[in-house]
Formats: C-alpha cells, structure tokens, sequence
C-alpha cells in the first residue's frame, strides 16, 4: 500500500514557530521583572510549556505523523504528570 | 504493507525507526524528569536559598544560549525540508549552521562555568560546602548535574548531526531515506525541550 507523500513543511512556517519561541522567551523573562510572587513560577512553567507544545508539533513533525504516534506521547507525558502528582502528595503531605 | 519496489533496501522501515527513537526519548524525558522532581522537591523545602543562588546565575547568557539552541532546532528542522526537496548543498549548509551553533553555546557554558569555577563555585568546593546554606549547596549541586547532562546531550547530539551530515553527503541519507537525519533532528530538538524548561527554572528566579 503506497503511503500518503511525506507532508514537506515550507522553511517560513519554520522561521514562524522560531520567531514565536523566541518571543516567549523574551515574555517569560520580563515576567520575571513583574512581582507576581509564587505565581512568577507558575507563570514561566506556562509559557515552556506551550513551547514546548509547538517544538513537539512543528519541529518535531507530531503534526503531520501517525496517529498513534501523537497517541503515544500525550499518554507518556500524562504518565509523567501523575509521576509528579503522585510524588508531591507523598511529599507534601508526609 | 510495503510495497514490493524497496526490494533493493529490504532493511529500510521509517516508521520503525522513528518510533524507535521516540521510545529513546521517552527514556530521556524519565531522566531529566526525575532530576525535574529532584529539583521542585528542594525548591519547595528551600525557597530564599534557591532565590539567591539563582541570582548567582547570569540571565544574558542563558537568554543567548536558549536563542541559539531555538535557532539551531529550526535550522535542523529546515534541513529535512531541503533533504525532501532533494536540495543536497542547502542541507548541508544547514546542518553546519546547526552544528556551529551548537559549538557556540558549549563555548558560552565553557565560560559560564569558567566564572563559576572562577568565584569558587563548582561541586563539593570549599567555598560552596564552608560559606553556603544547604540549600544553595542542593541549588548548585543540581545546577551543574542538570546543565552538565545537558552538555552532554549537545555533544552526542553534535556527533549525531556529524554522522547525518557525511552520510547526506555520501547521498545514503537522501529524499528517500531521510531517516537517519530526521531522527538526529528529533533528537536535537530534545536537547531543546530540555533547556527550554532548565532556562526559566534555574536562571529565572526572582
């Protein structure tokens, strides 16, 4: 059975995922400069996280690979989450 | 099911292979990972140590080293592009930009770690272990295992892009056997996940 075509991805599409990363990253250092406390934490988690969400879409062609592929690794970084979850509850509430 | 006209590479299966490095990385993901839970533990039990030795750290050139890692992950990322549209000679100008520039962030962390070794900070020092709390001692301790693996990942990712780079130019990496290099990409951008979250955590404490 012929597979679909390898999806070919245009190098500006590339150079706008960079661009948005970059000013992330420049969002999350000025969040520094805001005094928001505990939640300065939090607020920089954030934004590593979506991107992160685009290197795994974009740059690392989730979007436009196998299904199950995608499957796999939301189920791997929920595994990882309920690491985290299930570590701090022992911890915190020792 | 294949079809029958790869029987010259009857070894080649891309789909394997990429799933073979993604079970890789995720064995990389439970690595850094528990460093990551190592990490929060002792940020949660030691706050103002973890504030202050974080201050120690120079946010410019981590800002530097996390633009150069962003930059390098899209040209690796746009070198498959070119693979795919057989563009041999753009691949490989890529894949050097990529592999300089990771050069450049190695020498940043040469000098980073330089000043630290320099003000007499590095790993079970007397400075460290006489003058510090325990809690910028664990800070420390956890900065320089976590980058430093993280170093190590630059290297090995290096000699990854080297061996994807000779073998685009043999053409045994091309258009239709991309594999190799598009799992050296993968691989790369690992190394940039990583410090995307190692960025903010270790140098962005206020």
């Amino acid at each position: 059975m012929e597979k679909e075509k390898h999806h070919i991805v245009p190098y500006r599409v590339y150079f706008y995922i960079l661009l948005a990363l970059i000013t992330m990253t420049f969002m999350s250092i000025g969040l520094v400069h805001i005094n928001l406390g505990g939640y300065s934490v939090l607020g920089a988690l954030i934004f590593s996280t979506i991107k992160s969400t685009l290197v795994l879409t974009w740059f690392m062609h989730l979007k436009f690979d196998e299904p199950f592929l995608r499957i796999m690794v939301v189920f791997v970084i929920l595994v990882f989450a309920a690491l985290l979850f299930i570590t701090y509850l022992d911890y915190f509430f020792r | 099911m294949e079809n029958v006209t790869q029987h010259s590479e009857p070894h080649y299966d891309p789909e394997a292979s990429k799933l073979g490095m993604w079970l890789f990385i995720f064995t990389e993901l439970l690595l850094f990972g528990g460093l990551f839970i190592v990490y929060s533990i002792y940020r949660f039990l030691n706050p103002v140590a973890f504030q202050l030795a974080g201050e120690e750290l120079n946010v410019v050139i981590g800002a530097i080293n996390t633009i150069i890692l962003l930059v390098s992950s899209m040209t690796i990322a746009m070198s498959t592009t070119a693979l795919q549209q057989k563009n041999k000679k753009l691949t490989l100008f890529l894949l050097i930009v990529t592999v300089v520039l990771a050069l450049v962030f190695l020498v940043n962390k040469y000098f980073e770690w330089g000043t630290k070794f320099h003000h007499g900070i590095w790993p079970g020092s007397p400075h460290l272990i006489n003058d510090m709390s325990k809690g910028e001692i664990l800070f420390f301790g956890l900065y320089f295992v976590m980058t430093g693996l993280h170093a190590l990942h630059i290297i090995i990712g290096m000699i990854f892009i080297l061996v994807a780079l000779k073998r685009v130019q043999k053409g045994t990496v091309n258009a239709d056997r991309p594999s190799l290099l598009e799992n050296a990409g993968l691989y790369w951008h690992l190394v940039d996940l990583i410090w995307i979250f190692l960025f903010p955590l270790f140098y962005l404490i206020h």
